[in-house]
C-alpha cells in the first residue's frame, strides 16, 4: 500500500488518489506539424523504467489537485512530491518538486537514478 | 509420475546460436518448441534470467478462454485454444487442461449489450458461445447469489463451454521438455543485460555470463520487455503493472467452472486441489515489485464474497503479484521491429497464459520467415502509427 505525500494534505493512502502516468508529457505546441509516428509516441508511448519514475497522482478524495510524485517501481519508495504546476520531479537527480515531507530527514536517495 | 530424472538438461551458454530467445516463460518455452519442430531451427538457446517458467507462468490464474470480440483476437486465441485441446498428445505429457467452461458475467444494461455481441462475434467467427440468463448462471453455478438485491446484480453471463484452465507449470515444463528433447538449450541464471549490433542489426545478446551471438533474437520478456528494449533506445507501448492473484485454503468442491467479472474485478476458479483461485484487475500505477495493493484484494474479496456468499468461511492462504505488460489496446504486439533481426512477442496483459501454445507456434514461424504470420499481422507494433488498434478492453476481462 503507497502511502502518498499529497503537497497540500499530507501523506495519505493511496486508494484516495487516482494514478496519471508519466509526469511531464507536454501535449505537442503544434500537433499538425507531427507526422503519424510521432503523434503515435505522443499518444500511446510514456517511459516505463525500473527504477525512479516521475508521475502525476490525483488526489480523488482529497484536495482533487494533481501532484507530481517522484517513485521507485522496484520498492514504491517515494522520494519526493510537489504540485503539478511545478517543474516535474527530476529521475534522474531526484531534484524539482520539493521533497516528500521536508519536516523528515530526507529520504531521497543519494544516488537517484536508473537501476541496472 | 515423471519419476527422478531430469526434464531438461542443464546447458552451458554457447558463443553463438541461430535464434536466442529471451525469457523462458510459456511463450518462451512454447516459441523455442515450436522453431524446432515446425521450422527445424534446433540451434536455439531460451536465456532465463532467474529459473525456468518462475516468472508470470508461476503467477497467472491459469485461465484458458478465446471469447474475444474482435475477428483478429479471434482468430490467434481460438488458434491458441485448438492447439491446447491437443497439447498432452502434442508434448506427451500432461498438462491438466480441464475445460470445465468460462462465463464472463454481465452486471449493468450495457454489460449484458455488450456481451450478448460478444455470443454472436463469436459464434461468427465460430467460436462456441453461449449467452445465458441468471436462472441457467446459477443451474451451472448453484453457489451464486443472483438476488437483485445485490449492488451489482447478475443480469446474465456468456459461457464458452470449451474454455476452462491447465496447470500452468505441467504446461512450462511439458514444452521445456519438449523443447530440451529437440536440442533447445534452456540456460537459467542467464541475464540478458544488453544487446549486440551491427548497425541496424541485432546480432547478439550481452548476458551476465559473456556475449552470446545470435543470428535472430526473439523477446518472451512479459513485463520486462520495454526494460530490455530501453538498451536499445527503442520505446514501446508498453506501461507494466502489479497483477495479483490469491488463495483460500483447501476446500470441498464448491465451483466447477470458471467465473470472471469485468464490472466488479474478481475471476474464480478452483483448483484439483480445492484451492479457490482468485484474480482481480491490476494495480493502476506502474510497478515491477511484484506485489500489488491491499486494497485491490480487498475488493476482489468483497465482490467475491457478494457474488458467492459461501466464500466468507475461507481463509485466504496467500497471496501474490506478477508484472504484466500492458498496451494501449489490451492487445498484443507480435512481429518484427526497426531492427532486423529483433522480434517482439510482448504486450500480452493480463490474458498471456491462454495464449501459449498459439503465440509460441505464431512467433515461431515470424522469427522462421521474417515475415509476420498471417494471424500475427495485425498484432504488429506499426498498428499504433497507423491507427489501427484491435481495441479489446471490452474482451480483456479484467481492468487494464
Amino acid at each position: 500500500m503507497l502511502l502518498i505525500p499529497c503537497p497540500w494534505c499530507g501523506p495519505r493512502d493511496e486508494a484516495e488518489f487516482r494514478y496519471g502516468g508519466q509526469a511531464g508529457v507536454a501535449h505537442p505546441q503544434d500537433p499538425w506539424a507531427l507526422d503519424d509516428r510521432a503523434w503515435a509516441d505522443y499518444l500511446f508511448v510514456r517511459d516505463n523504467p525500473e527504477g525512479w519514475f516521475a508521475e502525476r497522482w490525483f488526489h480523488t478524495s482529497g484536495c482533487r489537485r494533481w501532484c507530481h510524485v517522484l517513485r521507485d517501481t522496484v520498492d514504491n519508495r517515494i522520494a519526493a512530491s510537489g504540485p503539478a504546476t511545478t517543474q516535474a520531479p527530476d529521475p534522474g537527480t531526484g531534484r524539482g518538486g520539493g521533497r516528500a515531507d521536508p519536516s523528515s530527514p530526507a529520504t531521497a536517495p543519494t544516488t537517484p537514478g536508473r537501476r541496472a | 509420475m515423471t519419476g527422478d530424472a531430469p526434464l531438461w538438461r542443464r546447458r552451458e551458454p554457447e558463443a553463438g546460436y541461430d535464434v536466442v530467445i529471451v525469457g523462458s516463460g510459456g511463450h518462451g518455452l512454447a516459441t523455442a518448441y515450436y522453431l524446432a519442430r515446425e521450422h527445424g531451427i534446433r540451434d536455439v538457446a531460451v536465456l532465463e534470467r532467474g529459473w525456468l517458467a518462475g516468472g508470470n507462468m508461476a503467477r497467472n490464474t491459469a485461465i484458458i478462454r478465446s471469447n474475444y470480440l474482435w475477428d483478429a483476437s479471434a482468430g490467434i486465441y481460438e488458434h491458441a485454444l485448438g492447439l491446447w485441446e491437443g497439447l498432452e498428445e502434442e508434448l506427451g505429457r500432461p498438462v491438466l487442461l480441464s475445460q470445465r467452461g468460462v462465463l464472463n458475467l454481465a452486471h449493468t444494461t450495457h454489460d449484458v449489450r455488450e456481451s450478448v455481441r460478444r455470443v454472436n462475434a463469436n459464434r461468427l467467427n465460430g467460436i462456441d458461445a453461449e449467452w445465458l440468463d441468471p436462472e441457467e448462471v446459477k443451474k451451472l453455478v448453484p453457489i451464486i447469489d443472483i438476488t437483485p438485491a445485490l449492488r451489482y446484480p447478475v443480469l446474465g453471463a456468456t459461457y464458452q463451454p470449451r474454455a476452462g484452465i491447465a496447470k500452468h507449470d505441467l504446461v512450462a515444463w511439458a514444452f521445456a521438455a519438449a523443447a530440451d528433447a529437440l536440442g533447445v538449450h534452456l540456460i537459467e541464471d542467464c541475464e540478458v543485460t544488453g544487446f549486440q549490433r551491427r548497425g541496424d542489426r541485432v546480432v547478439g545478446v550481452e548476458t551476465g555470463r559473456g556475449p552470446i551471438a545470435a543470428g535472430r533474437v526473439a523477446l518472451c520478456a512479459a513485463g520486462h520487455t520495454s526494460v530490455l528494449t530501453d538498451r536499445l533506445g527503442l520505446r514501446l507501448p508498453l506501461q507494466s503493472h502489479p497483477l495479483q492473484a490469491l488463495v483460500t485454503q483447501l476446500l470441498e468442491p464448491v465451483i466447477d467452472t470458471v467465473v470472471m467479472s469485468n464490472t466488479v474485478h474478481v475471476y474464480v476458479s478452483q483448483a484439483d486441489k480445492g484451492e479457490l483461485v482468485l484474480g482481480a484487475g491490476i494495480d493502476a500505477y506502474n510497478g515491477y515489485g511484484r506485489r500489488g495493493s491491499f486494497a485491490t484484494i480487498e475488493h476482489q474479496v468483497a465482490a467475491a464474497v457478494a457474488l458467492f456468499p459461501v466464500f466468507e468461511h475461507a481463509e485466504l492462504l496467500r497471496t501474490w503479484g506478477g508484472i504484466v505488460d500492458v498496451t494501449p489496446d489490451a492487445s498484443p504486439i507480435i512481429g518484427r521491429t526497426p531492427y532486423e533481426g529483433l522480434y517482439l512477442n510482448c504486450g500480452w496483459g493480463t490474458g498471456g497464459f491462454k495464449a501459449t501454445p498459439g503465440a509460441g507456434h505464431v512467433f515461431a514461424d515470424t522469427i522462421a520467415n521474417d515475415r509476420p504470420h498471417p494471424l500475427a499481422e495485425p498484432f504488429g507494433l506499426d498498428r499504433f502509427a497507423a491507427g489501427a488498434l484491435v481495441d479489446e478492453h471490452g474482451a480483456a476481462a479484467v481492468a487494464h
